[in-house]
């Protein structure tokens, strides 16, 4: 017995062996086999005016914050046409690495969003394809909003549309507001009557509440909601060319000040201190924080109190906004860019803006469909919409490396300037300018 | 064996078995060799193509451009203080959980009534993932949202606040989350002492910290060689912890040398080659480390 299992042994030992290699090779195999296809950066999309409708299937990345619009598109375009969106959302601060791991190995999904101030630099470096032909045939082009398409431009040629727009609005909590004795439908108009609003209702003692919150560590959310006070003043935070940084104006001095004069006194969420995004809209959304700028896409979503909206003040009585959101595109990758140009086409037609997004208490990415009759209803879409016509949106190229990044001179600045020690701060800028400048 | 007393016939037959038997052999080592192959040797080559080669994220390879991708990571103005930072923290969790291994197992080992349930509670943290651990203590750290949000805020204390809370908030995590499997490793290694010596050593009339010092520590070199390279090995390489829980911040007050890499290839440079020539730098440095120790380490005899 012993001596028959012990001379099977090998034997059935060498076909395990045998099997095992055999099985590895046909994986390394493929893993070999990589795309070669390379030049999809200079093809253009020539589809028809809709593009085509064969029941594809298409895929699209998003990131996390814009889920819920881009879930209620995609379900409402996949109810209505053959073709069929797999939609895959992707954690904020993983994006831009998936996408440009996706973009080394030829693998992006036909149709990707990604924040409009990435956009540049992603049309630079060639991961959309141009889409002009298509665009310039919308009859509605002059009404699509001109700060993404700007910022997907680059040689003259058009290669974004928006997907989801997110302006930054002053929003403000009418149930504190009248307990602090403030008047409930009045916005503040310069930086300073923001202040004292904030400084009113944390006068109120809640035990928990808080005058206003931000978030100290989380360069995007600054970006999102302090450049607009400085182009609400006329000035610029950058040059037409998004390579200098401009923080020494007395605007972008008034911001500082302010928030270090809000934070001194106490009436800052303490936790905005380090907040780094995730939760920077969290205590406000709670309904623990009196006033904020926060963005437009979260309106439907406070709920439980009644909510104020306005533009951002500057220092002088103007108001701006900063036109944030998504900016979408059909990727170098696709070879169903006729298809995915039908999803394009779609999402910029009245159905899709009217009848999924102002729905949803969202922005309509179009001019001549601000008024409809969902916004009618809601006077604060009404004001949205009407700030979204004076806002701006910045274009650099390094803009990621400069602002959003952990460690960004940006955050350096703001950092040392809110609760620092309040340094140089041309320096600081100088700082800024020298990745703005790469 | 000697050839002398082999029959001139049976040679041949004797040299075709062992050629039988390399073959065999190889055939054992391929699976594993692929493997290798496949998810070690060609990334380490594709590292080294990249720390040498101009490589941005989305434009792909550029060509070379050697030795500029090493000039500009080693003078990034966070590369110095990112090593210091691992450093300090590679000493703090190692000494930590190698201490508290080490105690924890002594612990388990003499409570007998105990042993099972102790075992069972040091080891649970083990079962959890490093992020899943690291999401849960950002939730239990937070200010905001925390169940101790109440209790630090009246105290003024924000964990994660500033650079000292922050690194000892994410060690007391990795403690947390570590020292039941140290507590196993030096298990096994104290199991390993045979009862004989212990009972000599009694015999004799050592005391306790006698035993301690003369018989388990000198048995327990390849268990503490083992857990302190594992310690020092990932703690040099912490990414998840920092990355969940602080971000590097405040103030990239704890930025560590891996974070850097990633931050290098994915936050804003969007550089692959800067970040391969960290990775190479990295690579290189633990090797020499790791040789070092498991030099240190080595039993007299063997050397």
């Amino acid at each position: 017995m012993i001596q028959i299992t012990s001379r099977r042994a090998p034997v059935l030992r060498r076909a395990a062996a045998v099997v095992a290699a055999g099985a590895l090779v046909p994986g390394l195999a493929a893993c070999s086999d990589s795309p070669t296809n390379a030049g999809g950066a200079t093809a253009s999309v020539k589809a028809g005016t809709d593009g085509t409708d064969d029941g594809s299937r298409i895929t699209l990345w998003t990131r996390a914050p814009l889920e819920k619009q881009a879930k209620l598109l995609v379900s409402a375009y996949n109810a209505s046409h053959e073709n069929q969106v797999a939609l895959t959302v992707v954690p904020n601060d993983d994006y831009v690495a998936k996408v440009g791991a996706a973009a080394g190995s030829n693998s992006l999904p036909d149709l990707f969003a990604a924040d409009i101030v990435y956009v540049p630099n992603f049309v630079k470096q060639g991961l959309f394809q141009d889409i002009s032909a298509n665009i310039d045939a919308l009859s509605y082009k002059d009404e699509i909003n001109k700060g993404h398409l700007t910022a997907g431009t680059a040689d003259g040629k058009e290669h974004v549309l928006p997907f989801v727009l997110d302006l930054s609005v002053m929003m403000w909590n009418k149930d504190l507001f009248k307990e602090a004795g403030l008047d409930p439908d009045k916005a503040p108009t310069t930086l300073a009557e923001f202040a004292s609003d904030a400084k009113k209702v944390q006068g109120l003692n809640k035990s928990g509440t808080y005058g206003t919150a931000t978030g100290l560590n989380c360069g995007g959310c600054e970006v999102f909601t302090w450049f607009p006070s400085v182009w609400a003043d006329g000035e610029s935070v950058m040059n037409e060319a998004g390579t200098e940084a401009n923080f020494t104006s007395d605007s972008a001095k008034a911001v500082f000040s302010t928030w270090r004069d809000l934070w001194k006194s106490g009436a800052v969420l303490p936790s905005s201190k380090n907040e780094a995004g995730p939760t920077w809209t969290a205590g406000f959304t709670d309904g623990k924080v009196g006033i904020m700028p926060y963005p437009a896409t979260l309106l439907s979503s406070t709920t439980g109190f009644d909510v104020g909206v306005a533009g951002i003040p500057g220092s002088k009585g103007g108001e701006s906004t900063f036109v944030g959101g998504d900016g979408i595109g059909v990727s170098k990758d696709s070879k169903k860019a006729a298809q995915a140009w039908n999803f394009l086409s779609w999402l910029m037609s009245e159905k899709a803006q009217v009848g999924v997004l102002a729905k949803d208490n969202d922005v309509v990415s179009r001019g001549d469909l601000a008024n409809n009759e969902y916004s009618q209803k809601d006077d604060r879409l009404v004001k949205i919409n009407e700030v979204a016509a004076k806002g701006q949106t910045p274009v650099s190229l390094n803009f990621q490396q400069a602002y959003n990044a952990p460690g960004s001179p940006w955050l350096s600045l703001t950092r040392d300037q809110v609760i620092g020690s309040a340094g140089d701060l041309s320096k600081q800028n100088a700082a800024i300018t020298a990745i703005l400048g790469q | 064996m000697t050839t002398s007393t082999v029959p001139q016939a049976v040679r041949p037959m004797m040299r075709r078995r062992r050629r039988q038997k390399a073959a065999v052999g190889w055939l054992y080592a391929a699976p594993m060799t692929l493997i290798v192959v496949g998810l070690f040797v060609l990334p380490l080559l594709l590292v080294l193509q990249m720390s040498a080669s101009n490589w941005p994220l989305f434009g792909g390879n550029q060509g070379v451009n050697f030795p500029q991708n090493f000039v500009r990571a080693v003078s990034s103005p966070r590369f110095v203080p990112a090593i210091v930072f691992t450093v300090q923290y590679t000493v703090i969790a190692t000494v930590l959980l190698l201490l508290l291994g080490l105690g924890l197992a002594l612990l388990v080992q003499e409570s007998s009534r105990w042993k099972g349930f102790l075992r069972t509670a040091i080891l649970v943290p083990s079962a959890l993932g490093l992020a899943s651990a690291s999401l849960l203590f950002y939730v239990l750290y937070s200010p905001l949202v925390g169940p101790f949000a109440g209790l630090t805020n009246s105290l003024g204390i924000d964990l994660l606040g500033t650079p000292v809370s922050a690194l000892w908030s994410t060690v007391f995590l990795i403690v947390w989350r570590f020292s039941g499997f140290y507590m196993l490793l030096m298990l096994v290694g104290l199991q390993g002492v045979p009862e004989e010596l212990y009972e000599a050593a009694r015999t004799d009339g050592a005391t306790s910290w006698q035993i301690f010092r003369g018989v388990t520590l000198p048995l327990l070199r390849p268990t503490l060689a083992l857990t302190s390279v594992l310690a020092i090995t990932g703690s040099l390489l912490a990414f998840d912890q920092f990355y969940i829980l602080t971000k590097g911040g405040p103030d990239n007050s704890t930025l560590t040398v891996v974070q850097l890499i990633y931050n290098s290839a994915f936050q804003g440079q969007n550089d692959l080659g800067v970040a391969g020539a960290l990775s190479v730098i990295v690579l290189i440095a633990l090797v020499i480390i790791n040789a070092i120790q498991l030099k240190a380490f080595r039993a007299p005899d063997e050397e």
